[in-house]
């Protein structure tokens, strides 16, 4: 079971998950500490280590939309947050997937902040509301790529593959 | 069964006879583009051969594009260091298509692809870059990907696991007013559609106003379809693609367009009646948040921006010009502008709409990204509201999260430099 931390709404973008003016950090190690910048408070509370891993930010439709940066998915990633969302834009959920950020279509969701959830293979289950709504797969194309570990692995494999071929 | 442009594409880069919607594959690519954070890409590309023994070299060095513009010059030691680790991977290994911070080759990635003749109709084009949808401009399949698919496809020459997207075909019906821009005509698109409208979808552009379009203005219209959301946005090639190909990027080879079938399928058909539309402009703090410019008419402005991979071309620059030639830039209100390219610049500088600008006051910067994402070249202050012919405005875009931006086509920027306040182009007519 795991606490919503973080509530946002439609449209939330990747300059607000990661403001370009950090761009030019891009070390996966590096990256957490700009987090959703420009909110003070919650951005305090995750460099104070208040935000345990596994803690789940609910977010409206169209999460993530906006610039490619890959900062904005690897910033959620190292603070180990799940993004529970109505639905995300195409580019961050690609790259979500790629770098193993847990997220989770779910397009009827409601929770709120101190709200607590279980996610299923399924549903979101509410506890605090005592509700559950559906998730929407993901497509198989990108259930692989999360079932090799991510990209990285999953490229690794198809160049050895590739090479073998020659 | 017929396929739209992007199927037939992703069919020929796969070597297939056939694609459908929902089909997972593996697309050749053709062009493979990033700018400074190329640096990352090279760091998850150097991850992806760790422990294969094998050495980390790129699939093919001719057909990877870096294009530093998105803090050019440095804007710290920072981005210094990235890109002189990019400047180093470039030499190891051997790649061609390198523009870097000079004169005589240098500007936005997305002026420098198209006018260095790198996009050819039909291709796939992939970018670590968002706006990479402006290339569809060419008739390419071009869509943005992150720093570690960018890696993936320096590997391999392939993007793993692309699932064939849904074509919207956009029927635009009438023809663009005077100072009514294809700028006007992608944000009004947004605003119908909304910034989700397009999410995992292509948008096919058609119809007269398209057609009589030319590669400048269609550039401005892929350029902004990821703002509703679009994988790409494409216009399938015709004579103008063409002639933009022979004439301005010095492609002398046979193109050979690829062409919608008359039965293709769409998912839906936008329409849109353009003889009517005003100017628009997009509202804080939502790219779809769009109206008349009528309806945001004398909101006071600080800074206006001309320019950007959307808006810095050399018609944007002339028509701004052209508005502002004898007149001034009003006081408490700053002008900058950001052509495209160095190649626009000296254009622009021969065709003296540099001059006529400068004489108004605007302030004339080096070509690149700019103030557009936040980083350097004309910070906001609090409360400050700024007007702008680039593509987002969430909040905090242009590096503070308690100032606005106001989206619009380089006409209604030029006619509000004037007056200082949201002034529609016609007015002066």
């Amino acid at each position: 079971m795991n606490k919503v931390v973080f509530k946002v709404g439609d449209d939330f973008s990747t300059d607000h998950i990661y403001p370009g003016r950090f761009m030019a950090t891009i070390l996966p190690t590096e990256t957490p500490q700009y987090a959703f910048a420009d909110y003070a408070d919650f951005n305090g509370k995750l460099k104070k280590k208040e935000v345990p891993a596994g803690s789940v930010i609910i977010a409206g439709k169209n999460f993530g939309c906006g610039s490619s940066r890959e900062q904005a998915a690897s910033t959620l990633k190292g603070w180990g947050l799940t993004i529970i969302a109505r639905g995300f834009a195409r580019i961050f959920l690609q790259n979500s997937i790629n770098l193993g950020l847990k997220t989770v279509i779910c397009p009827t969701i409601e929770a709120e902040e101190g709200d607590e959830v279980e996610v299923t293979s399924d549903t979101v289950i509410n506890k605090t509301k005592k509700r559950a709504y559906y998730i929407e797969p993901l497509p198989r194309a990108r259930q692989v790529i999360l079932d090799a570990g991510g990209l990285i692995p999953y490229t690794r494999e198809k160049l050895l593959e590739m090479r073998r071929k020659k | 069964m017929g396929m739209t442009v992007v199927q037939k594409i992703l069919a020929r880069s796969t070597g297939q006879a056939a694609v459908k919607v929902g089909d997972v594959v593996e697309p050749r690519i053709d062009l493979a583009m990033s700018h400074e954070n190329a640096a990352l890409v090279i760091n998850q590309f150097q991850e992806v051969f760790q422990g294969t023994g094998l050495e980390p070299m790129v699939w093919d060095p001719d057909k990877i594009a870096i294009i530093f513009d998105h803090r050019v010059p440095a804007e710290s030691s920072k981005t210094a260091t990235n890109q002189k680790k990019v400047r180093e991977f470039i030499a190891r290994q051997g790649i061609t298509k390198f523009h870097d911070i000079r004169s005589d080759e240098g500007g936005i990635c997305h002026q420098i692809l198209p006018e260095s003749g790198y996009v050819r109709p039909g291709q796939v084009v992939v970018g670590t870059d968002s706006h990479t949808t402006s290339h569809g401009a060419l008739g390419a399949l071009a869509f943005g990907v992150g720093a570690t698919e960018m890696a993936s496809v320096w590997a391999l020459g392939r993007v793993l696991n692309v699932e064939v997207p849904g074509t919207i075909k956009v029927e635009t019906a009438g023809r663009l007013k005077k100072f009514v821009t294809p700028k006007d005509l992608i944000l009004y698109l947004i605003g119908k559609i909304s910034a989700e409208g397009a999410n995992f979808k292509v948008l096919e552009f058609h119809g007269d106003a398209i057609t009589k379009m030319s590669v400048s203005g269609r550039l401005t219209i892929c350029n902004m379809a990821v703002e509703a959301g679009a994988t790409s946005g494409i216009v399938p090639a015709d004579a103008e693609t063409l002639r933009y190909l022979k004439e301005e990027a010095g492609v002398n080879e046979p193109v050979e367009p690829v062409l919608p079938d008359p039965d293709a399928v769409y998912d839906k058909t936008v329409k849109l009646q353009l003889g009517r539309i005003s100017p628009q402009i997009a509202c804080p703090h939502m790219v779809d948040n769009v109206k008349p410019v009528e309806e945001a008419a004398g909101i006071k402005i600080h800074q206006i921006v001309i320019g950007s991979c959307t808006n810095g071309r050399l018609d944007d620059l002339k028509l701004a010009s052209q508005i502002l030639k004898g007149r001034k830039v009003a006081r408490g209100t700053r002008l900058l502008v950001f052509p495209a390219s160095w190649r626009i610049y000296k254009e622009a500088l021969k065709k003296k709409y540099l001059a006529d600008l400068i004489e108004a006051g605007a302030v004339i910067m080096n070509p690149g990204c700019g103030c557009c994402l936040g980083v350097h070249q004309g910070a906001l202050a609090d409360a400050e509201v700024a007007l702008s012919t680039t593509n987002r405005n969430f909040k905090g875009r242009m590096g503070n999260p308690n100032a606005e931006v106001y989206l619009c086509s380089p006409a209604v920027a030029a006619a509000s430099a004037i007056t200082g306040v949201i002034t529609d182009p016609r007015k002066g007519e």
